[in-house]
């Protein structure tokens, strides 16, 4: 069919282009993503009493109303996730050090809160691949982060050099076992992980509770906190205070390419891939399903365990009893929308962490509450879930069949 | 499935399995038994009393406190702990061990009472009132999930759908009266069950991913909308609705203990008990029922019958985002009086877990919602007593249970069979 089209010659380049755009999962993603934008600035006009105010007096003016508060939202919301473009060029001008980096202070910031994204999003992505739908990150990074905490504090005398990594591990082994026990459950009794991981996040959330308030409490605080995690454990940071951006950023663009190569280089991410898209196929084809499931679930929960750890010993220094993250629900959008491919994630987690550092001023300066990104978050996971939505809008075509669109995987059991 | 249980019986193996589900239940329970007697029973001295206050207010008919020696009261829960347990041996309570844990729960939780309240007081009867209050949003929400499970769609939006439900409850009520709030919450519940319905029946996403995603929308839509409106004084007015002050049921709520208990609360508390009793006999004695179930367990074989699967999920889906807003309108309307933020604070999640912990059977929802309800109210009176347990632990419970149920380690509980899959109509 495609070839009889370009054969025949009357149809340009561009006409080419648009429909194998039309086709790609890559136009869904990113129109997702615009609608997801439109549907928050529809939103933001119809909650803003000036509008109605504004289209009292008439047409225009409500419009053009309209149209400012929404470009005062998104226009502060970049400006708190990147910085004053004007400043910036003016600062690399005028080549001063301190000028530079006070000008570049929010997207290094964001960047700061892009990194616990990297590792859930990868954790959730390569639950999904496997299958699995792991709402259990939040509870992960809880656990990863009291553990690497608990080893940051704990453990006097050592090299910086063994002392992170050490604590790292740590945190890593504790979500990597609060994986594990779903993952297990799973394949042996047939629980499904989603009301696991739910449960497994609420025991988390009360056992770190518990542990800052009693246990791992520092006594000479009058709210509950855990002691100050000792130099040698702290990440390292590549600027002068106040600037937070650590060494934990690189550490997971490395675990994601990692998990890239583990996911489609190596016989084992094959068969993590082959149980996610069909489990009895893999079981005639004779993969272990049980190891392979638990596995997957394990390392994810790992990884996840790595977001907690990174932030402790990078960001916080102590963990307080302000406990709720958030990271964890985000990263199911998140990874959704990456299709779930740990390269995808880098992307949408710049894109989530980006957000979130700059709903910040938005809610200071165009009074838009930063809740507004998970109402995003929503449109972005109903658009990439449901393409068929999107290409009613668009009028886009329908995929090839060969075209594997994964987040349409059934995470349901099959029998 | 014919071949999977063919596997199952030709496989040999060293312990059979169901023995040892028959077994490790009962050796735990003698295992609390003997912690019972011989741990908490010895450190307390042999004349100490443990008072349970009866009465809470006047309204009822006034009984004596209950005063009782306390070392007594545990060997008697020990002894009870311990004849569950050698019965579990030696007979098993096949099905019903999961209520046995249940109440050796109860048990145990009873036994730390008595031990702690020795030489004090405790008001045990409102300790019961508090657990009746606190389980009416889990019980409702399981309902709610029970409603659209049994027609073979997952909702896992019930939290969603409970907070959208509190925040038009609480801005509708205060406008114009509670029962308007009562009104909009069921309708709010209902347009979000929509949206689920549309996705995961006509476009066929994963309902997991739909559920999530209306959980995600409407704690942030209501977390938007309070902050932008609610927060500022001057639009006070709209997040002051009050609540629905409790009612006594003339007669009944004369009863000693279980008067105050069970027959002295709000409208949702009575609410909750007809619901439970409303949809057990829609379900299970009506031809409405049946039809629901069977779209649930084997969608096809309806499907040939006759019965529309496509319009049965629909209502299945508006009916239960109906029931979950109400269950949300609890919280503003029947508790707090005002919208706060993330104010059902995973109720809905709980909900879901007393759904499966209750077998996905009314009745049962209602057992496990006053399971989640007590721990709750147990949480509230801990710091008073000087108890042992750190509250969090206890409040940890709750999970830590659905968890062991669910994986099936004592007596599997089983959903729909067609639960959470997309029907597809085959096409000629």
């Amino acid at each position: 069919m495609d070839n009889k089209n370009t054969s025949g010659g009357k149809r340009n380049f561009l006409s080419i282009f648009y429909e194998e755009l039309s086709k790609s999962s890559l136009t869904i993603i990113i129109l997702s993503v615009i609608s997801g934008f439109v549907m928050g600035g529809i939103l933001v006009i119809l909650t803003s009493p000036e509008v109605y105010k504004a289209f009292g007096t008439s047409f225009v003016s409500g419009i053009s109303t309209s149209w400012n508060i929404v470009a005062k939202t998104y226009s502060s919301l970049f400006l708190g996730a990147i910085g004053n473009p004007a400043k910036i060029t003016a600062a690399f001008r005028s080549g001063d050090h301190a000028l530079i980096l006070k000008a570049i202070t929010p997207f290094l910031e964001s960047l700061v809160v892009t990194t616990p994204y990297l590792f859930t999003g990868v954790a959730v992505a390569l639950g999904f691949r496997a299958g699995l739908f792991n709402i259990g990150a939040e509870g992960q990074v809880l656990v990863g982060a009291i553990a690497a905490g608990w080893a940051g504090w704990t453990f006097t005398g050592l090299s910086p050099w063994i002392h992170v990594p050490l604590a790292m591990l740590i945190g890593a082994l504790a979500g990597g076992v609060w994986g594990f026990v779903p993952g297990f459950l799973k394949v042996r009794t047939g629980a499904h992980e989603v009301i696991t991981t739910i449960m497994m996040n609420y025991v988390a959330y009360y056992l770190i509770y518990y542990l800052i308030s009693a246990p791992l409490r520092d006594p000479n605080e009058v709210t509950p906190k855990t002691p100050w995690i000792l130099e040698s454990a702290h990440l390292y940071r590549f600027f002068p205070d106040p600037i937070r951006f650590h060494l934990g950023f690189f550490i997971a663009i490395a675990v994601a390419i990692l998990a890239w190569f583990v996911l489609f280089k190596t016989t084992w991410g094959y068969e993590l891939r082959t149980v996610g898209l069909n489990p009895n196929a893999s079981r005639y084809a004779g993969m272990n399903i049980t190891v392979v499931t638990i596995a997957a679930m394990a390392l994810s929960g790992a990884i996840a365990g790595m977001a907690g750890a990174s932030e402790i010993l990078g960001v916080t220094w102590r963990q307080s009893q302000a406990l709720a993250t958030g990271y964890g629900f985000d990263s199911i959008a998140l990874a959704l929308l990456a299709q779930n491919h740990p390269l995808g994630v880098i992307l949408t987690a710049l894109l989530f962490g980006f957000l979130r550092s700059g709903s910040r001023l938005m809610q200071l300066s165009a009074g838009t509450p930063v809740y507004i990104i998970n109402i995003l978050q929503a449109f972005i996971i109903l658009f990439i879930a449901a393409p068929a939505i999107i290409r009613t809008i668009f009028r886009l075509k329908q995929p090839s069949a060969k075209e594997v669109v994964a987040s349409t995987i059934s995470l349901s059991e099959k029998k | 499935m014919e071949p999977s249980t063919k596997t199952e019986n030709g496989k040999t193996l060293f312990v059979d399995p169901s023995k040892l589900r028959q077994w490790l239940p009962g050796v735990l329970f003698i295992l609390v038994a003997s912690f019972i007697k011989f741990v908490l029973n010895k450190s307390i001295e042999t004349d100490a009393l443990t008072t349970f206050a009866t009465n809470i207010n006047e309204k009822a008919i006034q009984i004596p406190n209950f005063v009782f020696n306390t070392r007594n009261a545990l060997d008697l829960i020990a002894g009870l702990c311990a004849g569950i347990g050698l019965y579990q041996i030696i007979r098993g309570f096949k099905k019903k061990t999961s209520s046995i844990i249940a109440m050796i729960g109860i048990l145990v939780v009873l036994g730390f009472l008595v031990w702690g309240a020795s030489g004090t007081s405790i008001s045990f009867t409102g300790m019961l009132a508090v657990m009746v209050i606190r389980s009416v949003p889990i019980t409702i929400g399981a309902l709610s999930g029970i409603l659209c499970e049994r027609a073979g769609i997952v909702n896992i939006a019930i939290e969603g759908m409970m907070i959208a439900g509190a925040f038009a409850g609480a801005v509708i009520g205060s406008i114009f009266g509670l029962w308007a709030g009562i009104l909009a919450a069921i309708v709010m519940g209902a347009l979000l069950a929509m949206v689920h319905a549309v996705l995961s029946i006509k476009y066929k996403v994963d309902q997991i991913i739909s559920g999530t995603m209306i959980n995600i929308f409407s704690t942030g839509l209501t977390s938007y909308l309070y902050i932008k409106f609610l927060q500022s004084s001057e639009n006070q007015w709209l997040n002051e609705s009050g609540f629905f002050k409790p009612y006594a049921i003339p007669l009944l709520s004369k009863i000693p203990v279980i008067g105050p208990i069970f027959f002295d609360h709000n409208l949702y508390i009575y609410a909750m008990y007809i619901l439970v009793a409303v949809l057990s006999i829609a379900l299970f004695k009506t031809k409405w029922g049946l039809r629901h179930r069977s779209v649930g367990e084997y969608p096809k074989a309806a499907d040939t019958l006759g019965i529309n699967v496509f319009r049965t999920r629909y209502l299945a889906c508006v009916l239960s985002g109906m029931v979950a807003g109400f269950a949300g309108s609890y919280f503003s309307l029947g508790s707090v009086g005002r919208f706060e933020q993330t104010m059902t604070a995973g109720r809905g999640f709980i909900a879901l877990a007393a759904m499966i912990f209750g077998n996905w059977n009314p009745v049962g929802a209602l057992q496990a919602g006053m399971l989640f309800g007590f721990a709750e109210s147990l949480t509230t009176k801990l710091s008073l007593l000087n108890f042992p347990i750190p509250a969090e632990v206890l409040l940890m419970l709750p999970y830590i249970i659905t968890i062991i149920v669910l994986a099936g380690v004592v007596g599997r509980s089983r959903g729909p069979a067609a639960s959470g899959t997309a029907y597809e109509k085959e096409s000629l």
